[in-house]
């Protein structure tokens, strides 16, 4: 602007008369002034010592626990924790006890949703199913906000070279699509001779941190010019700890939502890998070997395609819901000022 | 024309008996409605509007101004209503008319000029697109509307109007959007201009320009003119009447000069005592008057000839400020703070690479005396931040160099460095920003003792308690968090937080600048008393000149990067020796109104 003349910095047009007088109008105005009764004044910036005491976080519950699309969400996913942690209490049935005269039965009584065609019971593997895919969502989601986490968080508070190398370095993982990058990462002969939960889980770390690193650098680069940090910092405190300190727990928030709907992608992925063959053993239940198992039968026998997907949908979708119903609870621009 | 209690309109005894009211509110009731149930926002507004008349509406934030003004134009929130009451423009009741009429009268009936100069013009659209875009909205858009953008642009004090219809919002300054936002506020010629807080966001000197253009604009073609604003004086100095209000209530409404030298409600009374726009003396405390009483007194008897006479006293202003020995305790009158030469240079990138030097800061030096407050003034842009970084040694000096106490700062580091942290704090400007939100407000002044190792937790909290009294915040505030205070009171905790170390130098960079007039002076009140008892020194950054009377011994005017003036308060206020303070000093809006 400065090769500019505007009229702010035209020198010319600084002309500044003494002293102004203020108007007067010509006509009548009468001094209008309203009893005191009406609004008694109060004492200039009192501090309201009735409500209670809110945090951020006590705040965020508050709005959460009046939601429905949060309680639908949460109760269902209460549901299927405990399904995972004690299968047993929701299935008599063992689902390993397979007899082949039963193969691809209908339902019947004791076996709700029939058999598959090895003869095992649906309902009973769709139950077991859940702790193997359960296990790879959350176990993922951990890994990937610990590393993408620390990334994004080094990345977005020192910037820099720092910032260059390790954002670049997560633009390369983020080029490569995560099934891929896991299907890659799972014919390596020491994935593939040792299936189990965790080579999966490491598979979907690898590629699924950049996410997270993302979120959390743009979420730290807001906050860290923040003038409480920078008061933090006038105390004392060296940069590190305000990091930890300030910068990390006022960027959670964004963080928490994107991480609680990828859980829900990584369960997904994890079936993906396990339909094509490359993710959990087939000695291991979940819900993408079933689904890869009934997948030649489809057309005889859908249910038992139906049932393992229908409780992933689930699954997914209440993890979805409750990212929405975070976002909603914690948009810091939603905050009351 | 005028309003009475009931609000209905008694004939004025004016000689143009046969003007109408152009805007008539009447017994006025807005209700939002909430989480928590319905809230009444406004009631009983009340206000009249004479053709080619200046309303001002003041009020502290939240008292319902500008949802009264919004309400005329039928821009209230989507969950606000009029729940009472009647708006009348020319004669036509609008309260409750179709969305349809509102439509065809914003614009060329009502127009509007908005707050917030960067965010409300759409960034992506020419400006003078924005300008056609209202011409056409209300049918003016008669073929040849380029040469009526331009005429429009350069009417609001665009000069080479034509060009800048071909420039983006962002190639503009603050003053110029403002000036832009005018040129569409009144390009349909409406009757009634609504301006909300025009001019907040703008310097002081631009503000003036700005209103002064606004005035013989609206002058020249007879428009109305609603003006909202938080400042007294401005309302006084731009408006024929001024409207209170208190609470979504208006308290008191009149003639300006009236209402400003004769308040008769207690809140426009405390509204005029506190505004630092109208003051002109230095804070002090009572027991400090008493002291200067005294001192006054022995004076008098000795040389009878030096008294009042000296001081042609205005309304409410006391004598001369005290000087700077008789407010602090003896043998602490020594140099804390020398800061020579001081340079700050920042690399600007360019494009391809190029990158060009960038003075900030340009060769400054003061010097602040223990417990004596040195005001840096200057505008937007000046490098007074800057400088109160350096000081903070949060940023390193390109050149030039800071003593405190005799220490140089910079070169600090480790053991000694952290030990000048302990001696010099900082209050900033945003109160919403200084506090750690996810704190609650006990860690956030136990926070600093923590990171010292001060005493044991009990001591601590014993410690906390001590400072929330200080500045005058019960204990209890102790388990709230900052989302639950206002403004005002987040800064007397950052307040709080800063003395927690007792230190010797407290640097306020805008420290009270976000805050309400009466707040304001709540805290300046705060921070002198403070200053008398612990004997602080504060360096006060500031855009404010009006504040620099109340709280100052020494200011430094910045403009460029540069010191253009330094001396004591009364000198540069009574004598300023640059056309540049001047300028500033001119600026104050209604300075010149009350003495």
């Amino acid at each position: 602007m400065s090769e500019n003349l505007t009229p702010e910095n035209d020198p010319a047009a600084r002309v500044t008369p003494a002293s102004r007088q203020g108007k007067t109008s010509t006509r009548f105005i009468e001094h209008f002034v309203a009893p005191l009764e009406e609004t008694p004044l109060a004492a200039v910036d009192k501090v309201d010592e009735e409500a209670a005491p809110l945090s951020l976080w006590a705040d965020a519950w508050r709005n959460l626990r009046k939601q429905p699309l949060f309680i639908i969400s949460a109760l269902l996913i209460i549901l299927v924790v405990v399904v995972a942690v004690v299968p047993q209490w929701f299935a008599s049935v063992d689902p390993t006890s397979c007899t082949l005269d039963d193969s691809a039965e209908g339902a019947r009584a004791g076996h709700p949703l029939g058999f598959t065609l090895q003869g095992c019971d649906v309902y009973a593997r769709v139950i077991y199913g859940t702790r193997a895919s359960l296990m790879v969502g959350i176990f993922t989601t951990l890994g990937v906000l610990v590393i993408g986490g620390i990334m994004g968080a080094l990345a977005g508070y020192y910037g820099g070279w720092l910032d260059t190398i390790l954002a670049r370095l997560g633009d390369i993982f983020f080029a490569l699509p995560l099934i891929l990058g896991a299907i890659v990462i799972n014919q390596l002969p020491a994935f593939r001779d040792n299936r189990s939960v965790w080579t999966v889980v490491v598979a979907l770390v690898a590629f699924g941190w950049p996410q997270i690193a993302r979120i959390t650098r743009g979420a730290v680069l807001e906050n860290r010019n923040a003038d409480f940090v920078t008061a933090s910092k006038a105390l004392g405190l060296t940069p590190f700890r305000a990091l930890v300190k300030h910068v990390i727990p006022n960027s959670l928030a964004p963080i928490i939502v994107v991480a609680s709907i990828s859980l829900g992608t990584f369960i997904v992925a994890e079936a993906t890998l396990s339909f094509l063959g490359l993710g959990l053993p087939q000695s291991v239940m979940s819900w993408g070997n079933d689904i890869a198992a009934a997948q030649p039968q489809v057309r005889n026998n859908p249910g038992v395609l139906l049932w393992p997907a229908v409780a992933l949908s689930i699954t997914v979708l209440s993890f979805i819901m409750l990212g929405d119903a975070l976002r909603d609870a914690l948009d810091p621009k939603a905050r009351k000022r | 024309m005028s309003i009475n209690g009931k609000g209905t309109p008694v004939n004025s005894r004016s000689s143009r008996n046969d003007d109408a009211p152009l805007l008539e509110i009447r017994d006025l009731a807005i209700t939002f409605d909430t989480q928590n149930g319905p809230v009444n926002a406004v009631r009983n507004a009340h206000l009249t509007i004479m053709p080619g008349e200046t309303v001002a509406i003041v009020g502290e934030s939240g008292s319902g101004k500008s949802t009264t003004a919004l309400a005329a134009i039928g821009l209230l929130p989507s969950n606000g209503r009029v729940s009472g009451g009647q708006i009348i423009f020319d004669g036509e009741d609008i309260t409750n008319v179709s969305e349809k009429r509102i439509i065809e009268l914003r614009g060329n009936s009502i127009g509007m000029v908005p707050q917030d100069p960067m965010s409300n013009l759409n960034p992506v659209w020419k400006i003078g697109f924005q300008v056609k875009e209202t011409l056409k909205a209300n049918g003016l858009d008669d073929g040849n509307s380029k040469a009526r953008v331009a005429e429009v642009l350069s009417e609001a004090g665009l000069p080479d109007a034509e060009a800048r219809a071909k420039q983006y919002p962002h190639e503009f300054s603050g003053g110029m959007r403002q000036r832009a936002l005018i040129a569409i506020g009144l390009a349909c010629r409406p009757r009634l201009l609504i301006a909300d807080e025009p001019t907040s966001a703008l310097d002081v000197t631009v503000q003036r320009q700005i209103l002064d253009h606004l005035d013989r604009m609206t002058t020249e073609l007879g428009t109305a003119v609603l003006l909202i604003t938080h400042d007294l004086g401005l309302a006084a100095e731009r408006a024929e009447k001024v409207v209170v209000m208190y609470k979504g209530q208006v308290v008191e409404s009149g003639p300006a000069l009236e209402i400003l030298r004769n308040p008769k409600h207690p809140y426009t009374q405390r509204l005029v005592n506190s505004a630092p726009s109208l003051s002109s003396r230095r804070l002090q405390s009572q027991k400090a008057k008493d002291v200067l009483a005294a001192a006054v007194e022995d004076i008098e008897e000795s040389t009878p000839d030096v008294g009042d006479g000296a001081h042609p006293a205005p309304v409410h202003v006391s004598h001369a400020t005290p000087s700077s020995e008789a407010r602090k305790p003896a043998g602490k009158g020594d140099t804390i703070l020398e800061v020579k030469n001081l340079t700050k240079e920042f690399k600007l990138r360019g494009a391809l690479g190029k990158s060009s030097q960038f003075k900030a800061v340009d060769d400054v030096s003061f010097t602040v005396k223990r417990g004596s407050t040195m005001a840096i003034v200057g505008e937007s842009g000046s490098g007074k931040s800057t400088v109160a970084q350096m000081a903070l040694s949060l940023l390193a000096p390109t050149e030039g160099s800071i003593l405190f106490d005799g220490v140089e700062v910079n070169t600090l580091k480790g053991k000694a460095l952290f030990d000048f942290r302990r001696r010099v704090q900082p209050i900033f400007q945003d109160p919403y920003g200084s506090l750690d939100p996810m704190f609650n407000i006990y860690r956030t002044i136990e926070e600093p003792l923590k990171i010292h190792k001060i005493g044991d937790s009990k001591s601590r909290e014993k410690k906390v308690r001590e400072l929330l009294d200080q500045v005058s915040m019960p204990a209890a505030t102790m388990h709230r968090y900052p989302n639950e205070l206002s403004g005002g009171q987040r800064q007397r905790i950052a307040i709080a937080r800063a003395l927690a170390l007792n230190p010797d130098v407290i640097i306020c960079d805008e420290a009270v600048s976000a805050l309400d007039v009466l707040v304001q002076a709540q805290v300046l009140n705060l921070l002198n008393e403070l200053q008398e008892d612990l004997g602080l020194t504060y360096l006060f950054i500031t855009h404010d000149l009006a504040v620099v009377r109340q709280i100052a011994d020494q200011v430094c005017v910045m403009q460029n990067g540069r010191i253009v003036e330094a001396a004591s308060t009364d000198e540069v206020f009574n004598n300023p020796k640059q056309t540049y303070t001047q300028d500033l000093l001119n600026a104050i809006p209604g300075a010149t109104l009350l003495v």
